[in-house]
């Protein structure tokens, strides 16, 4: 059976032999084992961005999830940039509620492409719809950013974990910011070194996390989760692309990354049994999401006797 | 632990929200119980069980469901009118809740009425999208619906396992996997066949014209997500349009 390289550092070393970037790397090991054409996965990538593209385009528009627990959050920060100047750079606050949009739609029951899961589907897109103009990315481009950043989930993948359940939110906001701060270097013009630095800084700054959804919900924390694992990819990426280099290797990364996931008590696993699923609101909201099939705004304060 | 070989595996599926467990797998347990009963309920009788029961309304795991049962695709925009849909179509719904041990914490039971037809299938979500069918009219099953099967009621008795296998063997068709499941011996028995390749016109006929058979329920794959192929012809593909 033909295998997918395991390492970054193969991935890295093999690309600068051929002198080719990370995105075509990818694309021709998808052509070789997946059995398609070129023309195809650019097909598929292209429908997936789409779906992003109305993704992030509805939840602008602002969506309201099912259990009443959140949303319109994509529309307030939108409204706060168009209103004032945001002090912490246009960039960043595009991404952000890029990324929010996504994942209100995502809470909405709306279509979304899951980047790797649907709970961290906002920070990619939130990435790539910010960055595309300002780096005058082609279409092409565009499928090559997301090309890059999966072949990087892949490598952490089989490495470590993409799934809350097994690793905590690091293994799902960790891995897609790591995975986009990838794509980010590719897209800035840094080198396949410098991409594995952005994927080991960015994930080193979210490991340990916790998946701890309030009432078992992809909502809270997991939406605002998603503004920052954009911010996160941003800098990481910008770190990668001044020189800065990651003291631990990307793969060592990703190791101790699935390492903390095993160790992880089952509690903070997706489970809601633990952190902030278990904090006295949350469990106040679980309450009434059982008994009145909704959360009712405004949300009662807390009496203190709990 | 997962093996991921495809770009596609991390930059997709393209699904609905917010969960894959709960929501694109109970649309999957939906269409898979409308192709079984094939043709569209009148009435249907949803119960869930551990997981499914506390978190189905804030994940709209019974909205996903209704909307799998009127045949919507797991990428469908559609699914979240679940409801006002399954009332324009004249299909009523009733939610339940168990507090029943099901064995697995995503587990849903469909009850499906249409005239004097009666039909239950029982399903676990087991992440990913990914189904699990383990109940049908009770007999007991498991079929993934990844690959195309064929359900064949019969009684029990001597020989009749033999001769299907041997109309398939006569047109060179392949089994890839069967299950044999009945209420007790010489009763009603249920006959599940997965092939390599679909089955011919004739062998169907053949097979239906053996002593002993019942109805004949051919199960399409369902795929868990519809690539680049509008909804209509996914819908056909599915086997929804009986």
């Amino acid at each position: 059976m033909k295998l997918y390289p395991r390492h970054f550092s193969t991935v890295v070393h093999n690309c600068n032999i051929s002198g080719i970037p990370l995105s075509r790397y990818f694309l021709d090991i998808e052509i070789v084992l997946n059995e398609c054409t070129e023309e195809e996965i650019i097909r598929k990538m292209e429908n997936n961005l789409r779906v992003m593209e109305n993704a992030a385009a509805g939840g602008m528009a602002g969506v309201r999830s099912f259990s009443g627990l959140t949303g319109g959050d994509a529309a307030r920060l939108d409204a706060y940039r168009a209103k004032g100047s945001p002090f912490g750079g246009s960039l960043y606050l595009e991404a952000m509620i890029n990324a929010l949009a996504v994942n209100e739609v995502n809470a909405s029951m709306g279509v979304i492409c899951a980047t790797p899961t649907a709970g961290s589907s906002g920070i990619l897109p939130g990435v790539l719809l910010a960055i595309r103009n300002r780096l005058n990315l082609s279409r092409r481009a565009q499928l090559d950013f997301l090309i890059t950043a999966g072949g990087a989930g892949i490598l952490i993948g089989n490495q470590a974990s993409l799934s809350g359940a097994e690793g905590g939110c690091q293994a799902e906001v960790g891995s897609a910011s790591a995975m986009t701060a990838a794509a980010i270097v590719e897209a800035a013009g840094g080198t396949p070194a410098q991409s594995g630095h952005a994927l080991a800084i960015a994930l080193k700054n979210i490991l340990g996390l916790t998946c701890d959804p309030v009432a078992s919900l992809v909502e809270v924390p997991c939406i605002k989760r998603n503004a920052i694992g954009v911010v996160n990819a941003i800098a990481a990426a910008e770190m990668a692309l001044a020189g800065i280099e990651s003291r631990i290797p990307a793969d060592e990364v990703i190791q101790a990354m699935g390492s903390i996931g095993r160790m992880m008590p089952m509690a903070l696993r997706e489970t809601a049994l633990g952190g902030l699923a278990q904090t006295p609101t949350a469990r106040r909201m679980t309450k009434m999401l059982k008994e009145e099939g909704h959360i009712l705004w405004p949300f009662p304060a807390s009496g203190g006797d709990d | 632990m997962a093996v991921f070989q495809s770009v596609f595996d991390i930059i997709g599926p393209v699904m609905v929200g917010p969960s894959s467990s709960h929501t694109a797998g109970a649309v999957r347990i939906g269409l898979a119980a409308r192709s079984i009963f094939g043709e569209k309920p009148e009435e249907v009788v949803i119960t869930f069980f551990g997981s499914f029961g506390h978190t189905y309304r804030g994940h709209g795991t019974d909205i996903a469901m209704i909307a799998g049962l009127l045949g919507k695709p797991t990428a469908s925009e559609e699914i979240r009118h679940a409801y006002k849909l399954a009332e324009k179509e004249g299909m009523r719904v009733e939610v339940k809740v168990s507090d029943r041990n099901a064995g697995h914490p995503n587990t849903a039971q469909v009850v499906m009425h249409a005239g004097d037809r009666t039909m239950s299938i029982t399903a676990r979500s087991i992440g990913g999208g990914m189904i699990d069918l383990v109940e049908v009219d009770g007999f007991n099953v498991h079929v993934s619906c990844d690959n195309p099967v064929v359900l064949i009621f019969h009684r029990d008795r001597p020989g009749l396992i033999a001769t299907v296998t041997r109309f398939l063997a006569e047109y060179e068709v392949n089994v890839s996997q069967m299950e044999v499941s009945r209420k007790e011996r010489g009763s009603q028995a249920l006959m599940i066949v997965a092939t390599d390749g679909t089955i011919p016109q004739e062998v169907t006929d053949k097979i239906r014209d053996i002593r002993d058979v019942g109805p004949i329920i051919f199960l399409s794959a369902l795929k868990r997500e519809p690539d680049l192929v509008p909804i209509d012809s996914i819908a056909k593909q599915k086997g929804l349009t009986v």
